[in-house]
C-alpha cells in the first residue's frame, strides 16, 4: 500500500510540473522543452527565499508562482511568440537552446551542488495507518495536486477565459474576428503554464532535488506525461502522471534490476497503440 | 530498395536534376581540406578522426531528417548499436575492421528496420517521443546488461586487427584518421548518389508534401521505412568506426545528450544538404574542443544562445548563409 501511496504522491508531483507543459504544449501547441527550466527557476527562488531570507515555506510558494509567471510573460513577449507558427522541430531546437542557457546560468550563480531545503515541521514527518505509512509532505502534495487539477479543469471547461483560450487555439483568425484578444490570451496562458511549472519545481525540491541539471534530468518525465496523457487535456495529464508515478515507484521498488525501463516501455507501448495519447483529441495536430 | 521505373524521367526534362548531381568544383576543393588537415594539424589527429566519425553520424541524421523529414531525438540508439556490435565482435576474436563495420551496419539497419514501423505512426511530437523512448530504453538495457556490455565501465578488451591485414592501428592515430576519412568519403559518395537518385527525390517530395506523394504513385511508408533503415545503417557504421578507432565502447554512445547534440550540429550546419552535416560537425567539434577547454559552462551557454539565434534568424544554418553569400557574390546587385 505504501508503494501505491508514494506512487500517487510522486505522480501528483509530476502532474503539478507537467500540467504546465500540458497547457503550453497541448493548448497552445508549442513544444516547450525548456519547461523544466521554469520549474528549476521556481525551485531556486524558493530555496533562496527560504534559506537566505528565512521566509516560511507556505508564504514563499505564492511568491515563487508569481515570479515564474512573470518570467514566463517576459520570455513569451520577447522570444516565444515569434515561434508560434514555426515547425515543431524549430520549437524543440529553440527550447533546447534555452535549456542550455538556463543550465549554465544556474551553474554560474549557484554551483553544481544540490540545494538543501528545510521543510517546516508542520509538513515533515509521517503517521502510520494500518498497512500504510503516510508522509505528511506527500499527503500535502496530493491535496495540492488534486485541487489544482480540479481548478484547472473547471477553468478550461467552464469559464469565459477557458472558452476564449480554446477558441484562440482552434482557430486564431476566427477568434480574432470575434473580438478575442488572442495575443493577450496566449500571454496569460503561457504565464499560467510557467507559474504552474515554478510552483511544481518549488514543491519538488524535497523529492526530486535541485541542481543545474534539473531541466534535462526530468524533461523526459514531463514529456512522457504529456505524450501519454494526450496533450491539451488536464484530465489526461492527471491520469497519465498517476500511471507514470505509480509504475515508476512500483518498478523501482519491485524490480530494481530494470528500474527506469518501466516508464519508457509504458510510454512507447501507449504511443504505438494510441499515437495521440490516451485521452488526446484525435483531431489535434 | 526498389527504384521507380526510369521511364518516368523521359516525361519531363531531367537536365536540372542531372546537373545538380554532378560534382561542383567547390566540392573537390572541400575534400582536399581533410588531406591538408593531416599535414597542418598533425598533432591533433585524434580530434580529426573524431570529427570524421561525428560527420558520418551527422550525415545519417541528415538523410532521415533533412531529406525525409523524420524528426528524431534518439538517433544515438543506432550509433550505440553499431558501436557495441563492432566492439563485441572484435572482443570475441573477429577483429577485422571491415567485417566489423559491415556487421555494425547490418545490425543497426536491422534495428532501424524494426523500429521504423513505430516511427511511421503519429505526428512530429509522437515521433520525437518514440525515438527518444527507444534510445533511452536501449541505454537502460546496455546499462543493466553488464555481463554483455560492461555496463557503466564500458566494453573493454576490444582488439582490432590491421585493416586488410596490412595497416595496423598506431599510437599516433594516423591509420585511424585515414581509415575514418576513407570510410566517411565512401559513405558520403554513396549518400550523394542516393539523394540525387529518383529515390532521394521522392523522399524530398514526401517531406514537402506528404499528402500529394501517394497521388503520384510513391509508396510513402515504404520509402520512409527504407530511408530510416539506411540512416540507421549509416549511424551504425559511425558507431563501429568509433569503437575501432578508440578500441573501447563507453555507455555514453547511447546517451540522450549525444542524440540532442547531433540534432544541434545538423541544424547549425544546415539540414537537407549533405555538406551542412559535414561543415556543421567541423565547426561544432573544433569550437567545442577549444572553448570547452576554457570553461565547460561558458561553452554550453553560448551553444544555447547560438541555437536560439539560428532558429530565429538563420534557419538554414551555416550552409544557408554560405549559399546566400555565394549567390550575392556571383550576381552582384
Amino acid at each position: 500500500m505504501t508503494v501505491v501511496f508514494d506512487g500517487i504522491a510522486s505522480g501528483l508531483l509530476l502532474f503539478l510540473i507537467s500540467v504546465g507543459l500540458s497547457v503550453t504544449l497541448g493548448l497552445m501547441n508549442f513544444v516547450n522543452l525548456a519547461h523544466g527550466s521554469f520549474a528549476m527557476l521556481g525551485g531556486y527562488i524558493c530555496v533562496i527565499l527560504l534559506n537566505r531570507h528565512g521566509m516560511p515555506f507556505l508564504a514563499a510558494l505564492p511568491i515563487v508562482t508569481l515570479a515564474s509567471a512573470l518570467a514566463g510573460v517576459v520570455l513569451e513577449r520577447t522570444l516565444y511568440r515569434r515561434l508560434y507558427g514555426a515547425s515543431h522541430l524549430d520549437q524543440v531546437l529553440f527550447s533546447i537552446g534555452l535549456v542550455f542557457m538556463s543550465i549554465s546560468t544556474a551553474h554560474y550563480f549557484f554551483g553544481a551542488q544540490q540545494q538543501p531545503l528545510q521543510l517546516p515541521p508542520m509538513l515533515s514527518g509521517q503517521f502510520n495507518l494500518p498497512g500504510v505509512d503516510i508522509g505528511v509532505y506527500r499527503l500535502f502534495l496530493i491535496v495540492v495536486g488534486l485541487s489544482i487539477a480540479v481548478a484547472l479543469q473547471w477553468m478550461i471547461t467552464s469559464t469565459r477565459f477557458g472558452a476564449q483560450l480554446r477558441a484562440a487555439v482552434d482557430n486564431p483568425r476566427a477568434a480574432r474576428g470575434l473580438g478575442i484578444d488572442v495575443d493577450r490570451v496566449f500571454v496569460l496562458t503561457f504565464a499560467l503554464g510557467s507559474a504552474l511549472a515554478g510552483l511544481g519545481g518549488a514543491l519538488g525540491v524535497e523529492m526530486l532535488g535541485l541542481d543545474p541539471e534539473f531541466p534535462v534530468k526530468y524533461i523526459v518525465y514531463f514529456l512522457i506525461v504529456v505524450a501519454v496523457g494526450g496533450s491539451g487535456n488536464i484530465k489526461g495529464s492527471l491520469y497519465a502522471s498517476l500511471i507514470i508515478g505509480i509504475c515508476d515507484v512500483a518498478g523501482k521498488y519491485y524490480v530494481p534490476q530494470i528500474g527506469a525501463f518501466v516508464i519508457y516501455a509504458v510510454m512507447v507501448v501507449t504511443l504505438i497503440f494510441r499515437p495521440q495519447g490516451l485521452f488526446g483529441r484525435s483531431a489535434a495536430k | 530498395m526498389s527504384m521507380p521505373p526510369s521511364s518516368v524521367d523521359s516525361a519531363f526534362s531531367a537536365t536540372p536534376l542531372r546537373d545538380a548531381s554532378r560534382w561542383h568544383p567547390a566540392e573537390y576543393a572541400f575534400w582536399v581540406l581533410p588531406v591538408l588537415a593531416y599535414f597542418v594539424f598533425g598533432e591533433n589527429l585524434s580530434l580529426l578522426s573524431q570529427i570524421a566519425i561525428a560527420a558520418l553520424f551527422c550525415l545519417s541524421l541528415d538523410l532521415i531528417l533533412g531529406y525525409a523529414g523524420i524528426v528524431s531525438l534518439g538517433h544515438a540508439a543506432f550509433f550505440g548499436v553499431g558501436a557495441y556490435a563492432a566492439g563485441l565482435l572484435a572482443k570475441h576474436g573477429w577483429g577485422d575492421p571491415l567485417l566489423g563495420l559491415a556487421a555494425a551496419a547490418a545490425i543497426a539497419a536491422a534495428a532501424g528496420f524494426v523500429t521504423s514501423f513505430l516511427v511511421l505512426r503519429g505526428s512530429d511530437l509522437t515521433r520525437l517521443m518514440v525515438t527518444l523512448g527507444v534510445a533511452v530504453m536501449l541505454y537502460e538495457g546496455a546499462n543493466k546488461a553488464t555481463a554483455f556490455t560492461g555496463g557503466v565501465d564500458g566494453l573493454q578488451g576490444v582488439e582490432v586487427k590491421p585493416i586488410l591485414g596490412m595497416f595496423s592501428f598506431d599510437l599516433y592515430g594516423k591509420t585511424a584518421y585515414w581509415y575514418s576519412l576513407a570510410v566517411l568519403f565512401v559513405m558520403f559518395w554513396l549518400a550523394r548518389r542516393l539523394v540525387h537518385s529518383p529515390f532521394g527525390l521522392s523522399l524530398r517530395g514526401i517531406r514537402q508534401n506528404v499528402g500529394r506523394m501517394p497521388a503520384i504513385g510513391a509508396p510513402v511508408n515504404g520509402r520512409l521505412v527504407a530511408v530510416y533503415t539506411i540512416g540507421a545503417a549509416y549511424a551504425g557504421v559511425a558507431g563501429g568506426l568509433l569503437t575501432q578507432t578508440t578500441q573501447f565502447v563507453s555507455l555514453d554512445v547511447l546517451s540522450f545528450s549525444r542524440s540532442a547534440e547531433l540534432l544541434l550540429i545538423l541544424v547549425l550546419g544546415g539540414t537537407g544538404r549533405l555538406y551542412g552535416a559535414l561543415i556543421g560537425t567541423m565547426v561544432f567539434m573544433t569550437a567545442h574542443h577549444f572553448l570547452s577547454g576554457i570553461n565547460p559552462q561558458y561553452w554550453q551557454f553560448w551553444l544555447g544562445a547560438a541555437l536560439v539565434l539560428v532558429v530565429l534568424f538563420a534557419r538554414d544554418g551555416i550552409m544557408g548563409l554560405l549559399q546566400k553569400l555565394g549567390t550575392r557574390w556571383t550576381k552582384p546587385a
